[in-house]
């Protein structure tokens, strides 16, 4: 019965965790077209500022959790912003158009430079970070000790979907961006300055994938390459929901989310499969996700 | 739509030009290559310095290689390597990544030992660049000191290694020691439970610790244990997994970022309240832990290195010369490196080349094999795998935290000989533990 | 047999690399050389691919079994003769790719790509918990014989490998070059420019990417078969999706313009990344990205594109270019 309410607890805060991660990627995939490669070096970068901040801001052993919450997010949101607009404005600008394959080359050629340029700016060394992950304290559900933060990051998770979503859903700039994802040339016909629809998305992509790292890192110890560790669960989840559905993405993370937390309680030895194997199974009954849209075949 | 596209045919003229360059640039770059006359004693260093292993395990060791070649340049080391370089011929490190995988490192080797025309390769942390690597090392006659790695199987299969020597220990070692360290200090437990990276460091650490748990605690029960894959990071629904089975001991062999979130995540969700933890790789985050390990927490350095090492000289020397460049204290891996280092000058100097001249490999190889030497971690005999392999106490310790001074410290340690943790040559590890330990000397 | 001119060109750069390696190259180039050609096979089935529009993202499971098969013939089956044992990874990768390609040929696009780096990934979790195999560590491929001869370690293996490398290698090529000008090798590339219309010729799309998905596996586990009688070791890292990743890395830096460019590509990837870690052991990856981004702004149709001109009038790709793909019936 405990272990019933553990994988429902443990399963929910991986599932916020994951949509967080893939968020950023399903925004950017959704209007731009571009399966962003170097998603997880975003987050990576987000991860690192929010814990060189906190750092800094810890660094005479005093301060309280609730300003470093703000650093974390203010940290977040300067990385995200500062590296996307760099990206953006210096390379991918440029490409706007190219073979949706060929943007993954170049997102992946992104990723190389970034996760070496990270080594160069942050060093190796381990940053560790866990103030504000400890000083809320936990608390027990039915026997059960759960972090605060924790549960907080269900919170901001919930938050991030529904802002997303009543973006998109409601307001006038939101319906701007569905027309040009539903239909770039006819959004452009009507007077849809689409490429200022594609910067903007895609710092909201990064500054999203930023903070999933900036909110990651205090409960873990940030190290090179947790960026390359997190594209592949991030995918994952996109696919599962269906390229670009934000509905799909939290619906994709919370599958796999109690997907891997139930393996990990009542069958271990399958927690290495799970995430491709619930992935594999939606793709071959659902080949377009759960919520992807099924593509017009054009002659 | 893509409607019009060019038509390409081959021109043969630059087919040829160009496959004329790639040949003329291969053969400049293989001239550039024989430098290895330059009288220098050139060592090439692998280890990582990208990747998750490179903070917590890499850059110390390559830190320390820097550290160690530049004393022994000038001489400044202690006696016995009070002497320049390396049999009066000066250092040259050539440091490399470790990163990407065993191709790649079998095309690196081969690269230092052809190309760069080093005399001797120090490096190797993952096993499975040093069981791809050993045949190599073989192969092309090139003496290869492995510093870091612990597979079991590396002089086990039907090998007989001539060039490749190991100064660090085996990965059973480890976990003998923790079995025995835990049968030592809480003999009343009854539950236990592990973590490990699901990949074969972490396998291996399991299988070869229960196996001796069984021995030196035949009532303990295993309650459960989790495999996480490797650098997953999020540890919550295996912190829970564990939590429910309340085990009062939990063994992990996690290292580098890996153990450090475990550890922050485990002490948050309040399992390390009721269980103490054993962490055989612990002692590299001893800077790091800071209030977030309990104190209590049972910590291991893979052998009497890092904060485990003896007070001798040539350590002290080492911490000093450690800690004035990188302002920190050096770690295990960063102790096994320079061991490595003095292993060799010492097997070098005993080759009995005249001095100043870099002697042959097949020399070096004669000298080191069984050889005894100095090193910062005490005296070092290459008493296994036929002389290949050094045999060496191995420690733990509980993990103590002075929140005044900010400082960790380790306390109650408990050193096992060599001979009480190793199995005798010619018997497997697992072998030997089902056994029972025969003929283990213990102190 | 009449030769054209790119087979000539082959069978000739086989004989001059044969004999260049064998006197002259020193033993790191000839390795170096020896697994870039190895890994070269494997790009070649990316760009089967390719060619018909579809990008595998998980290629490194054909390049494992390959691999595996040779390891695990020698360690398991007591097999030893390096032929056999490289059919046997050629045989267990058309199996699997006959039972994959059911499901994957129903894909395009990402998903496709999505799909191949799931099933990558899901051997490579097998092999990890295969603690037998060695889990993550792998293991050593077993000494094997060629042709009744007992491979043993020194110059004589690794020229023994070159050279069976080098023939391999040029033999597939010149397959692939007759199979890309074939009525098949054609309606690949029809189906990428617009699969609808090739189902309006009478033609099944799907049944020929299944076709070519499976002839894609066994060139691939040709490579991985030779590059662990090569290296002598195998280990789970040839399914995850970096090494697939570094695949379609080097199909892009050569284009998919002739059967040369993966084998050129592969080997100017693996001189630029040695030489980056001996000068740039901090930033090789950063090198290794701009060469990419430079490679995709300046040449976007791959190094190979150096080697070829624009002809003169831009040709449209409906016009029959070849009389053969007229008489087309599947």
């Amino acid at each position: 019965m405990l272990s019933f309410l553990a994988v429902l607890i443990d399963g929910t805060i991986y599932a916020s965790w994951l949509f967080l991660v893939a968020a950023g990627l399903t925004v950017i995939y959704g209007v731009m077209r571009i399966l962003n490669m170097a998603h997880g070096s975003f987050y990576a970068i987000g991860a690192y500022a929010a814990a060189s901040a906190i750092g800094w801001y810890f660094a005479d052993g005093t301060g309280s959790a609730g300003v470093s919450f703000l650093i974390l997010i203010g940290a977040a949101l300067v990385a995200g912003l500062v590296v996307g607009t760099l990206v953006e404005r210096g390379l991918l600008r440029f490409m706007y158009g190219r073979d949706e394959t060929l943007m993954v080359i170049i997102t992946y050629a992104l990723l190389l430079i970034l996760e070496d340029a990270m080594k160069i700016v942050f060093g190796v060394n381990p940053y560790f970070a866990y103030q504000p992950y400890t000083a809320l304290g936990r608390s027990t559900i039915a026997g059960l000790k759960v972090s605060n933060y924790d549960l907080v990051l269900i919170g901001i998770a919930v938050a991030v979907g529904l802002a997303l979503w009543g973006w998109l859903e409601r307001t006038n700039l939101g319906k701007i961006l569905r027309a040009v994802i539903h239909d770039r040339e006819v959004a452009r016909a009507m007077g849809v300055n689409v490429r200022r629809m594609f910067t903007l998305t895609f710092l909201i992509g990064t500054t999203l994938g930023a903070l999933a790292g900036a909110l990651t890192a205090p409960s873990i110890s940030v190290v090179p390459g947790i960026g390359v560790e997190v594209i592949v669960l991030a995918f994952a989840v996109v696919v599962v929901g269906g390229m670009g559905s934000i509905e799909g993405a939290a619906v994709g993370a919370l599958l796999l989310g109690l997907s891997r937390a139930a393996a990990v309680h009542f069958a271990p030895q399958f927690e290495l499969f799970v995430i491709y194997g619930v992935m594999s199974l939606v793709l071959a009954i659902r080949p377009q996700g759960l919520f992807g849209r099924t593509l017009v075949r054009k002659i | 739509m893509k409607t019009v596209r060019s038509m390409t045919t081959p021109r043969p003229g630059r087919l040829a030009a160009g496959v004329a360059a790639v040949a003329l640039a291969s053969t400049m770059l293989t001239g550039a290559a024989g430098a290895a006359e330059n009288g220098k004693f050139r060592i090439g260093i692998v280890t990582f310095l990208s990747g998750p292993a490179a903070g917590p395990f890499g850059i110390p060791s390559a830190n320390a290689a820097k550290a160690i070649v530049e004393g022994l340049n000038k001489g400044a080391l202690p006696a016995p390597y009070n002497t320049k370089g390396i049999n009066g011929a000066e250092i040259e490190a050539v440091i490399i990544d470790e990163a990407g995988g065993a191709t790649k490192q079998v095309e690196e080797f081969r690269n230092l030992v052809q190309r760069q025309k080093v005399d001797a390769v120090v490096g190797y942390i993952s096993s499975g660049d040093c069981l791809a690597i050993a045949p190599v090392a073989e192969e092309l006659k090139a003496l290869t000191v492995f510093y870091d790695c612990g597979t079991s199987r590396l002089f086990n299969d039907d090998s007989k290694p001539k060039y490749a020597f190991r100064t660090g220990l085996d990965a059973a070692v480890d976990n003998i020691g923790a079995a025995r360290y835990l049968a030592a200090t809480k003999p009343n437990i009854t539950k236990i439970a592990g973590i490990q990276q699901n990949y074969a460091w972490g396998q291996d650490s399991w299988s070869d610790f229960t196996l001796a748990l069984a021995q030196t605690m035949p009532k303990v029960k295993v309650v459960e244990n989790q495999m996480p894959k490797v650098f997953q990071g999020q540890y919550g629904a295996e912190i829970s997994a564990l939590s429910v089975k309340k085990p009062e001991v939990v063994h992990s062999s996690f290292w580098g970022g890996d153990m450090e979130a475990f550890v922050l995540q485990a002490n948050a969700r309040g399992l390390l309240d009721d269980a103490t933890v054993v962490l055989t790789c612990g002692e590299s985050a001893l800077d790091r832990f800071k209030d977030q390990a309990p104190n209590g927490t049972i910590i291991g350095g893979r052998g009497p290195f890092g904060a485990f090492a003896p007070q001798n000289a040539l350590n002290t020397w080492f911490v000093k010369a450690y800690t004035d460049t990188y302002s920190m204290a050096p770690t295990y891996p960063a102790t096994k490196m320079a061991q490595a280092i003095l292993g060799l000058k010492a097997a070098a100097e005993k080759a009995g080349a005249s001095a100043g001249t870099v002697p042959v490999m097949d020399a070096i190889a004669d000298a080191f094999k069984g050889s005894t030497f100095e090193s910062v971690s005490g005296t070092v005999k290459m008493d296994r795998a036929d002389g290949h392999q050094a045999l060496q106490p191995i420690s733990y310790g509980t993990y103590k935290y002075d929140p005044k001074t900010g400082k960790a410290t380790i306390e109650n340690v408990i050193t096992f000989s060599g001979e009480c943790v190793t199995p005798p040559d010619g018997t497997a590890s697992d072998a030997w533990i089902k056994a029972g330990f025969p003929g283990a000397k213990c102190n | 047999m009449r030769l054209d001119k790119t087979e000539l060109a082959l069978v000739g750069l086989a004989v001059v690399l044969m004999l260049a390696g064998t006197l002259a190259a020193p033993g790191w180039l000839i390795f170096l050389i020896t697994v870039a050609l190895a890994k070269a096979l494997v790009v070649q089935g990316v760009v089967m691919q390719m060619k018909a529009g579809l990008v595998s993202f998980g290629q490194g499971l054909f390049y494992c079994v390959g691999g595996y098969a040779v390891g695990m013939g020698g360690q398991f089956l007591g097999l030893n003769a390096g032929l056999v044992l490289l059919a046997l990874g050629v045989i267990a990768a058309v199996v699997l790719a006959m039972v994959l390609g059911l499901l994957l040929t129903r894909y395009r696009e990402i998903f496709f790509a999505m799909l191949s780096l799931a099933f990558s990934m899901i051997l490579y979790g097998v092999l990890v918990k295969s603690q037998e195999l060695g889990s993550t560590d792998g293991f050593n491929v077993k000494a094997w014989t060629l042709l009744g001869r007992t491979i043993e370690g020194g110059e004589q293996a690794t020229h023994t490998v070159f050279i069976l490398t080098v023939l391999t290698a040029a033999t597939v090529a010149f397959i692939l070059h007759r199979f890309y000008r074939s009525a098949m090798g054609m309606t690949c590339e029809a189906i990428r420019e617009n699969e609808v219309r090739v189902e309006f010729l009478g033609l099944s799309p799907r049944w020929i990417n299944y076709a070519n998905y499976v002839a894609a596996a066994a060139v691939s586990a040709l490579g991985g078969g030779l590059t662990a009688l090569a290296t002598g070791h195998v280990d789970p890292d040839m399914a995850y999706w970096t090494t697939s990743g570094e695949f379609v890395f080097i199909a892009l830096l050569g284009g998919t313009g002739s059967v040369f460019a993966p084998f050129l590509a592969a080997i100017v990837f693996a001189l630029v990344r040695t030489y980056a870690i001996e000068f740039l052991p901090n930033a090789w990856q950063m090198i290794l990205g701009f060469t990419l981004l430079g490679i995709v702004v300046f040449l976007p149709k791959g190094l190979w594109s150096l080697f070829t001109r624009r002809a003169v009038a831009p040709v449209p790709s409906s016009s029959p270019t070849n009389a053969r793909t007229g008489g087309v019936r599947a």
